[in-house]
């Protein structure tokens, strides 16, 4: 049962704190890659270049489907400021599942864009079924179709090395967040400006002005403080003998 | 449409969570999760026809690197084909398809990953000479010579000692740090997706 209370808990904050941050919104730290992609956006535009959004190969019906939902919410974002271009954002998934809502996303974000006829189905693919047909595919795209900067945020292992490998040959920037600690570590090092961590659930917060998205933030700094409180308590009662 | 869509979204979430915390709703849990199920493999036939689509539609352009698409239709039909015939299960599909072709592709894109990532550490410090970078190098270091056999055993000290200190206590703990981070991420963007704010669905 507590696993239900920090569910209510982080409910009940998150509509505490996104009433509080509709009067006054917050200003958020600089993260080097968010300022990259939102230029990368800009830029797709204005140098008749796309935008490769690979969100990885994560499922939604396990522990990486927060993943999988961020990237979504992350391309509704892309898609709804990329269907004006005259070269439309293309976005690949490397789950049967997480295609279908990729398409679903695009369509959805040039519906509000008012673009809606606009959209193309092949826009959301899915390019592999295992990690590596995924990766494979995804190179495919960044490689053959006037790609300017390659996103990739989503649940990615080690095959993340293979695509930006890729990018980096064909001179594409990358933008790189993975829950995943190998894919992680595989971004870092080679990428120019990797997210780390839970920075893959702020893209939502750094591209949107809806203040649930900065509200999550916040709920999740609260529960950061929360547990490394826990921890530090938990070491000293161990040391004192107490438990 | 929308918002059909959001409260079947919504009340499905509920139900399945529910279902975590009370046996009453486990019932409607496994039902929704074995639709679930169905829906994922119409999903996966879904998927093969948009590859096929697309890989198709650049073979008629003759667009750039095309041969490779029509190869992937071709080697898709194959497989279906004699899967459909001789069953996946097959002998000969396992010797062909699977461990003829399948697993050494695989196999070889793991070898190129290998190269790849040992470049990819040679080339950080270009990219970014930062500390974290410098770290990120050191510990890797520390690690594999802390990891490597030599004919006399492992190399004193770095082996024995500090190459355990380092992926026990610093690694572990930064690598649960980071995962932690991640759930909280994942909890907060479930939240959302029950509120119905973030809707990946509904498009049409």
């Amino acid at each position: 049962m507590s696993e239900l209370f920090i569910l209510f808990l982080a409910a009940i904050l998150l509509g505490g704190i996104t009433v509080w941050k509709r009067r006054f919104p917050a200003s958020l730290r600089e993260i080097p890659a968010f300022q990259r992609l939102s230029r990368a956006l800009g830029l797709s535009i204005e140098d008749g270049k796309r935008l490769h959004i690979s969100l990885g190969s994560g499922n939604l019906f396990d522990a990486r489907g927060g993943s999988a939902l961020a990237a979504l919410a992350l391309l509704q974002r892309i898609a709804e400021r990329t269907s004006v271009s005259d070269m439309p954002s293309v976005a690949s998934a490397g789950n049967p599942t997480l295609g279908l809502l990729t398409q679903d996303t695009i369509q959805s974000g040039y519906k509000t864009a008012g673009v809606e006829e606009a959209y193309v189905h092949t826009m959301g693919r899915i390019t592999g079924l295992t990690p590596f047909s995924y990766a494979a595919g995804a190179m495919h795209i960044a490689r053959n179709e006037s790609v300017s900067t390659n996103i990739m945020i989503g649940h990615f292992g080690p095959e993340a090395g293979l695509i930006t490998d890729l990018a980096d040959r064909a001179d594409i920037p990358v933008v790189g967040a993975s829950d995943d600690l190998a894919g992680q570590s595989v971004l870092f090092t080679s990428t120019q400006e990797p997210l780390i961590g839970e920075e893959l659930f702020a893209a939502g917060a750094y591209l949107n002005s809806d203040p649930i998205h900065a509200a999550s933030l916040t709920v999740q700094d609260i529960f950061r403080w929360l547990i490394i409180l826990f921890l530090l308590a938990g070491a000293a009662a161990k040391f004192l003998g107490v438990i | 449409m929308r918002i059909l869509t959001t409260t079947i979204a919504i009340a499905v979430g509920l139900l399945v969570l529910l279902g975590y915390f009370f046996p009453q709703a486990s019932v409607f849990q496994l039902i929704l999760l074995d639709w679930a199920i169905l829906f994922s493999g119409v999903a996966a036939w879904v998927g093969i026809f948009n590859l096929v689509m697309v890989h198709a539609d650049k073979v008629r352009r003759n667009a750039k690197d095309s041969v490779y698409s029509a190869i992937l239709i071709l080697g898709l039909l194959v497989t279906f084909t004699f899967g459909l015939i001789l069953k996946p299960q097959h002998p000969y599909m396992q010797a062909f398809i699977l461990n003829g072709i399948i697993i050494p592709v695989e196999a070889a894109l793991l070898g190129v990953l290998t190269v790849t990532l040992l470049y990819a550490a040679i080339r950080l410090l270009r990219r970014r000479s930062d500390v974290m970078a410098i770290v990120f190098i050191f510990t890797a270091a520390i690690i594999f010579l802390g990891s490597v056999t030599l004919p006399l055993g492992d190399i004193p000290i770095l082996g024995t000692l500090i190459r355990p200190w380092v992926s026990q206590i610093w690694a572990l703990g930064g690598a649960r740090g980071i995962l932690i981070g991640v759930a909280l991420g994942a909890l907060t963007t479930g939240l959302r997706a029950l509120f119905g704010v973030d809707r990946p669905y509904g498009g049409a």
